[in-house]
This record gives structure tokens, sequence and C-alpha cells, in this order.
């Protein structure tokens, strides 16, 4: 079954069939300027933001990346992502705050505690398709949330986990502006690890899954197992977000598991540009910098925006702004396929 | 045994506004494909709207239990035309995340002009004092509820079966491009289905006003013990939806009542339910197989 994966052709029509938008493509040079030109704004972010502006837009983009990779690559919209993002998130304070552990092992074991939990959640969920898959995913996010609500003893409920050390080695991590460079090579370790997993045989039979379902049972691949699989990796990647979230605020509150973060996460790619990846690290840029700029200058219903946000890329501009933008460039380069 | 009787009247009563509510959904679904992510916020605005026609114009419950619905339904078919329409013809989840983005704006309008605080209403002069059943005392309000919401769904199960419109709707839910064929307009009757189902909606909400605290967030969780009713129906079943509805509705109330050392079952065992139904049958008790995938 293995051998098939590797020698099966690119499925005809891909991205064509389903209404969710298709990966870009633009020529070798120009995905290297794009991916230089990346890496030099990831570098130089803190300098022309807050430095916690900066250090949440990392979070939330691994927590995007994480969602495009089922919605996007896999045709699968859960709309309960909170639960990783947010079991991660208590999980990494308390293992913090009581074993004293450098940050990076308490945000690691944060995302393995995500993705251990995303398997049984997964295991469920993926009996369902489509719109049930999103419904599913939501009720066992707010089954997480009571759970939590109501283990007080363990999360100190309302009141939140406080006090989240950012231990690393004895450095003095205080500052969010060398924060910032201290997680920066975990966020982008996690977003390579989805571009290799979108980019792998196992990412094409997941795009394959997503076009046509039928087809790719008939050609023998385990169906279910494939979606349960790639759910466990994007939960682990949300676990992996919602960690640094925790440490970076110092502070884990029940709001990380609501099921507003999780709509949240989805605006953020939807945003961006379903089914392109970058566009959920895009969308997080533009989404936290929104929302710090609307509670910075006393807007109160920030519910207005995102959700009149959420009306309009819906309505009209349903490629995002990553996939407006390569429809664009290869409209440029005249090379439409 | 009273203890019990009792406990399964109140669980028939909060069944109550989930079977109304999923009835809502079911409607709506079936004949447009779209799960009204902003159901919840419409029950909120039903329950508002009975608060602020008393507290600022004077209107009595009886007169709010017919007007709010309507206007809701007004609203709704104004929404269905404007944005939900638009998007029929796409993968459905696209109407859930626009519904989604309506819920947040209609929560927040709502919270800039009244504040998050809980507004009391007051139970209507006909329907306070309790009912006597022998074994227990009931609140009448809570009789009332349940009633009015058992006829409700009667009602519609019989215009649904029994009338021509009924006809077309159920004809239009099962076989639509068929029933098109056969030379009925099933456009024409998409968007009062949808105005319907959130006059139900509305409906739920004005009944809740007096029971519960009216306050803009009261629809936002109550949406998704709603799903996870529906996902155990069978969203495409209208019986489905409100037996389950009633259903779950007691076994919260059991639990409540028998595992009250453990407050976190009552709150979580829809959820549960859920998880069992989708393992022993996903496409829940009274729903048909999807096409595999």
């Amino acid at each position: 079954m293995t051998s098939t994966v590797k020698s099966r052709s690119e499925p005809a029509g891909r991205g064509a069939a389903s209404g969710l938008a298709a990966a870009a493509r633009a020529p070798g040079w120009a995905r290297y300027a794009l991916l230089v030109a990346g890496l030099a704004v990831a570098l130089w972010l803190p300098n022309g933001l807050y430095p916690a502006v900066a250090v949440d837009i990392l979070c939330w983009a691994l927590f995007a990346v994480a969602v495009d990779l089922l919605l996007g690559f896999t045709g699968l919209l859960s709309f309960g992502h909170a639960a990783f993002w947010g079991v991660s998130a208590y999980v990494t304070g308390l293992v913090a705050i009581h074993l004293g552990l450098p940050f990076p092992a308490a945000v690691l074991a944060g995302a393995l505690a995500a993705a251990v939990l995303a398997a049984p959640i997964g295991y469920l969920a993926v009996r369902r398709t489509g719109i049930y898959f999103a419904m599913v995913t939501l009720a066992f996010a707010q089954l997480v949330y009571y759970v939590a609500n109501e283990w007080r003893s363990v999360t100190q409920g309302e009141n939140g986990l406080q006090g989240v050390p950012r231990e690393l080695f004895g450095l003095d991590l205080t500052d969010d502006y060398y924060f910032y460079y201290a997680i920066l090579p975990i966020v982008l370790l996690g977003l390579a690890g989805a571009w290799r997993i979108v980019h792998s045989p196992f990412g094409r039979v997941l795009v394959g899954i997503r076009d046509n379902p039928a087809r790719a049972r008939a050609l023998g691949y385990p169906v279910h197992r494939y979606k349960l699989t790639v759910f466990v990796l994007s939960g682990f990647l949300a676990g992996l977000g919602g960690g640094l979230f925790a440490v970076s605020h110092r502070f884990v509150s029940l709001e990380v598991l609501h099921w507003t973060t999780s709509g949240k996460a989805v605006i953020v790619v939807v945003l961006g540009g379903i089914g392109t990846l970058w566009g959920g690290v895009l969308g997080a840029g533009i989404v936290v910098r929104l929302e710090d700029w609307l509670s910075f200058s006393g807007f109160e219903a920030i519910g207005l925006v995102t959700g009149g946000i959420f009306v309009v890329v819906v309505l009209l501009f349903r490629r995002g702004i990553w996939g407006t933008a390569s429809t664009l460039a290869r409209r440029w380069w005249g090379r439409r396929d | 045994m009273t203890a019990f009787l009792q406990s399964t009247f109140n669980g028939l009563v909060s069944g109550a506004f989930y079977a109304l509510l999923a009835l809502g959904l079911a409607v709506i679904f079936g004949m447009l494909r779209v799960v009204n992510f902003a159901h919840g916020a419409f029950y909120m605005l039903g329950a508002f709207g009975a608060y602020v026609l008393l507290a600022e114009a004077g209107v009595p419950f009886w007169v709010a239990l017919a007007v709010v619905p309507l206007a809701l339904a007004l609203l709704g078919m104004a929404l269905e035309r404007a944005f939900i329409h638009r998007l029929t013809r796409l993968d459905p989840l696209y109407n859930f995340l626009l519904t989604f983005g309506l819920t947040l704006i209609l929560q927040d309008l709502v919270k800039l002009r009244y504040g998050v605080q809980s507004s009391p209403y007051e139970v209507p002069a006909g329907l306070r004092g309790s009912v006597d059943f022998g074994l227990f005392d009931f609140p009448t309000y809570r009789v009332f509820i349940l009633g009015f919401a058992v006829a409700v769904c009667v009602g519609v199960w019989w215009a649904l079966a029994r009338t021509r419109v009924g006809m077309v709707v159920r004809a239009a839910t099962e076989r639509p491009e068929l029933t098109r064929a056969l030379g009925i307009n099933v456009g024409r009757w998409i968007t009062p289905v949808f105005g319907f189902g959130i006059a139900l909606a509305g409906l739920a909400g004005v009944l809740a006003a007096p029971m519960r605290a009216v306050n803009p967030l009261m629809g936002a969780d109550l949406i998704i013990v709603v799903f996870a009713v529906v996902v155990i129906g069978g969203l495409g079943s209208i019986f489905g939806s409100v037996a389950a509805g009633f259903g779950i509705g007691m076994v919260q109330a059991w639990a409540e009542a028998y595992l009250s050392a453990f407050p976190i079952v009552a709150q979580t065992i829809v959820f549960i339910v859920m998880a069992a139904v989708l393992l022993w049958r996903p496409a829940g008790l009274f729903g048909r197989a999807e096409a595999p995938a």
C-alpha cells in the first residue's frame, strides 16, 4: 500500500473538485525569495511591533497552520481546536510551575498531552465528515472546557493558572523582546514540520482524500486512519502554539479552551487563505495586530469586528489574502493551469 | 419516587428548550443544508426582545410571545436573502462560518447596548404559583412551557405530514432535483422555511425569559449542547431532533439528581452520550447514513 503512495501521480482536477482553494504554485526562484523575505520579517518583527504582540503572532501562526492542515489539506473543519491549544496551555503551565523544567520541555509536554487528547477525539470525530465533523469537534472541545472549569484543584477554575515561569537555564527572559527570539526556533520548527507533512507522500494522500474520498478508499487507502493521523499531528502543532502562549503570558485562563478561541483560529485561517499554509501565518499577524489595536484604543466590541471580517471574507473573499495574492501572481507570470 | 418524577419533569422542561431549538435547526438544515450557528443568538434575541418590549414599552408576555418570533422571522428572512442565500450552492461549511460571524456580531451588538449583566423578567400574572400533581407541586410556568413546546412540536409535525406546504418541504428535503423536475418551485419555500426555523428559536427565547437569566451570552453555550443533541438525534431527522431534545433534557436532570456528588457529569453527559452514539450509530439514533466517505 505504501508503494502506491509514492508512485501515485497527483489526482486530476484537485482543488476544482472541492470548494476549498488549492495550494499555490509559483516559480522556484519566487518561492525562495518569499522564504527569505518571510524569514527576514520573522527576524525583524519585534523591532517593528510591541514584542508581546509579536510573540502572540508566533503562537497564533502555529495554531492557524495546525487548523489549516485539517481544513485546507484534508477537507476537515475542526471547530474544536481550542481543546488542544488550551489543554497544552494548562499542561505546559502545570509542568513549568510544579516541575520547574525549562520552558521548551514544558511546552513539549503540553503539546504531547494535546496529541494524546487528539487521539480519542479524532477517533470519534473522523466517523463523520463535513459539517458534522465541525459540530462534533466543537462539542468535544466544550466537554474539555467544562471539565477544566470543574476541576478547580488542578486548573484553579475561573481564577486561572498564575505565575507560569519562563525558565531557560537561568537566562533572563522576562523581556518579551528576548523571549521572542527564544521561541522563534521552536515556531519555525513547527512550521517546517507542517510544510514537510503537506509535501510528503502522506500529505498527497490527504489531498486525495479531501478531493475524492470515495476514490481514495477504492484505491485501498485506509481513509479513517489517515484522517486520524493528521488530526493527531494537527493537535500536536496546535498544542505547541498553546504551550508557548501559556509561557509567554505567564498565565492560563479558561478562555484558552472556550469555543470563541476555536472560532478565532478558523477566522485566522479563512482570512489568510484556506489550503495555503502560510496564509494562516499572515492571517495570524493581521488578526492579532488588529485585536491589540482595538483593545488598546478602548473599543469593547471586538466580536463586532472579527465577526464582520468573517462575514465579509466568507461572502466576497473566499480565497483569503494568500490565495488571492497567489492567483494574481500566477496570472502575472502567465502560468495559469 | 416523588423525587424521580420531579426531576423527570424538570428534565422534560429543559428538554423542551432543546427540542424547540433542535427542531428549528433540523427544519432549516433539511431545506437549506445550512447548519445555523446563529440559532443560539436568535434564541438570545428572543429573550431580549421580550425583555425590551416589557421594560421599555410595557408590552405583556402574551403579546411578546406572538410578536417577537414574528419579528425575528422577518430578520432571519432578510439575513437569508442578503447573505446565506449567496452561499447555499457552495460547501455547507461556508454558511456555518458565515452564521458564526453573524453570531459574534449579534452578541456584541446586544452587549454594547445592554451590557453583560442579566436582566430580570417577571413570570406573567396568570402563570405564577404552582400546580398540585398529588405527589408533588410544580411551578405553573414550567407546566405551561412543557405543554406549549409539546403543542408546537406536534403542530410542526402535523404541518409537515399533512399539509401541502409540508409535503413540498419534505419532498424538497429528500430529493430537491426531482421535486424541481416535477414542476414545484422549491426556491420559493427556502426563505420562509428559514424564517420559520428562526421563529422557533425566538419562541424558545421568549419562553426562557421568565425562567432563565436574560443576558447576551445566554445562547452561546446552549447552542453547542443543541449541536450535540442534533448529532445524537440525527440532523436530517425532524423526529429524531425533537426526541433527542427531550431525552437529553431528562438524562441531564437525572444525572443532576442522582449524581449530585459529581456536578461535572450533569454538565457533560450530553457530550458523553454523543460520543457513545458516534461509536454505535455514527449517523445518529434516527438519522440515515451519509454517503460513505
